[in-house]
């Protein structure tokens, strides 16, 4: 925390005037684009076009989508063959039948194999399978990840600590338009007989992306 | 952008603030209620110039993006919008402060 | 509009302004058609907030050696793009 704490000053009590809790990045400076969010979210309440209820559950939803529904996903698929042959026919039908709600999100879920190694991007924009999991990071929104690794995908893996075997061919997905995409990675040698729960517990945000692998067991 | 030459870092991850995740939900809803397309957001983006990728960072221009659509949608006038930016800002000088009201 | 039952095809190599979903770094590139992802809302006219005007979309496939040529880094591996068919165009 850069801020000096001071017991006589209120701010610092954590409570703000009308005697909310401050967040930690309550408390900078207001910027011009801050104010523009809060202008607009005040102004659209106003206008009934959202309500702040509507706000706050979009929000939580936001927060509880993260990389954890991805693994669940990828775990049964490594466990339940009909369930991997659903998904990779139609990989938003089931996440569904999982219980996940990814909303109108057309997604694609890429199958690593011994000879085939997937990884995902947005050369346009950041498209990201958000609603399975979650915001994506910074690198990923990058002007560098997204300008190199259509280009020089073999050194940005290395990067990332990826080195792939010469005679593993390398697909890059760029989600150009409508689809959005997941990579199912191979499941670790040396998991025989675990149960999903488990097994999610190996599967990586990266290793979705396709820039990582899963854990190994140890 | 596929394939230009930049500096190879890539940034490191960092957690969203509330104010940058009222922005994302503010998107979300509003493109749901039909005021504007996923391609009306990228489109006010990409029109703001490289410059914008330099100078702000992601959630500054998806709040200039979506104001723009919802602008351009009817939804508020620029002059609404001015005169409540200014009695934001005159409500104090964080970001707390000023949502507080 | 382009016939999108062609195994391979070439990007068109226009470059007109606005909000357009075909990168450039794949103008003018040929690949093959991986599969087709049905009819979806034309991003250049959505964009704009124009009337829809849905068109086929399908996964192109490239070999990198055809995007980069010698400075491919491994010229067998692909990369997969989605491109509307309106800037598909056959390979004769």
């Amino acid at each position: 925390m850069p801020h000096d704490h001071h017991d006589d000053d209120f701010h610092h009590h954590g409570m703000s005037p009308s005697g909310h809790p401050y967040r930690a990045d309550d408390d900078h400076p207001l910027t011009y684009w801050q104010t523009m969010e809060i202008a607009m979210r005040e102004l659209l309440t106003e206008k009934a076009i959202l309500t702040p209820a509507e706000i706050a559950a979009q929000i939580d939803a936001m927060d509880s989508r993260e990389p954890a529904n991805g693994a669940a996903v990828v775990a049964r698929a490594w466990m339940d063959p009909e369930f991997k042959s659903r998904l990779l026919a139609n990989a938003s039908d089931a996440s569904r039948e999982m219980g996940f709600d990814i909303g109108p999100m057309h997604l694609i879920a890429l199958e690593n194999t011994a000879d085939t190694h997937n990884v995902i991007v947005c050369t346009l924009c950041s498209c990201y399978p958000r609603n399975l999991l979650g915001l994506p990071p910074d690198w990923y929104k990058s002007r560098s990840y997204r300008s190199r690794v259509v280009k020089e995908p073999r050194k940005v893996l290395a990067e990332f600590g990826l080195s792939l075997p010469k005679g593993t061919t390398l697909r890059i997905h760029d989600s150009t338009a409508d689809m959005r995409y997941i990579v199912l990675p191979a499941r670790p040698k040396g998991t025989d007989g675990w149960s999903a729960e488990d097994l999610a517990t190996l599967v990586t945000r990266d290793s979705m992306i396709g820039v990582g692998v899963p854990k190994s067991p140890s | 952008m596929g394939g230009q030459q930049t500096d190879a870092e890539l940034p490191e991850d960092h957690d969203f603030a509330l104010w940058e995740k009222r922005v994302d939900a503010l998107m979300v809803l509003c493109s749901t209620k039909g005021y504007f397309t996923v391609d009306g957001l990228r489109r006010a983006i990409e029109d703001m110039g490289e410059e914008a990728f330099e100078t702000m960072s992601y959630y500054e221009r998806w709040v200039a993006a979506v104001n723009q659509n919802m602008i351009e949608a009817d939804a508020y006038t620029l002059a609404e919008l001015g005169e409540r930016m200014e009695q934001i800002k005159a409500r104090g000088p964080t970001y707390g402060e000023a949502t507080d009201g | 509009m382009a016939d999108t039952n062609v195994e391979t095809v070439r990007i068109k190599s226009m470059m007109p302004p606005g909000h357009i979903r075909t990168p450039a770094y794949l103008r003018g590139k040929c690949g093959v058609i991986e599969r087709n992802l049905g009819e979806f809302a034309n991003p250049e006219r959505a964009a704009y907030g124009l009337k829809k005007d849905m068109q086929t979309l399908v996964r192109v496939r490239f070999l990198m050696k055809d995007i980069w040529g010698d400075a491919a880094e491994n010229p067998e591996d692909t990369l997969d793009a989605e491109i509307y068919a309106h800037w598909l165009e056959k390979v004769s």
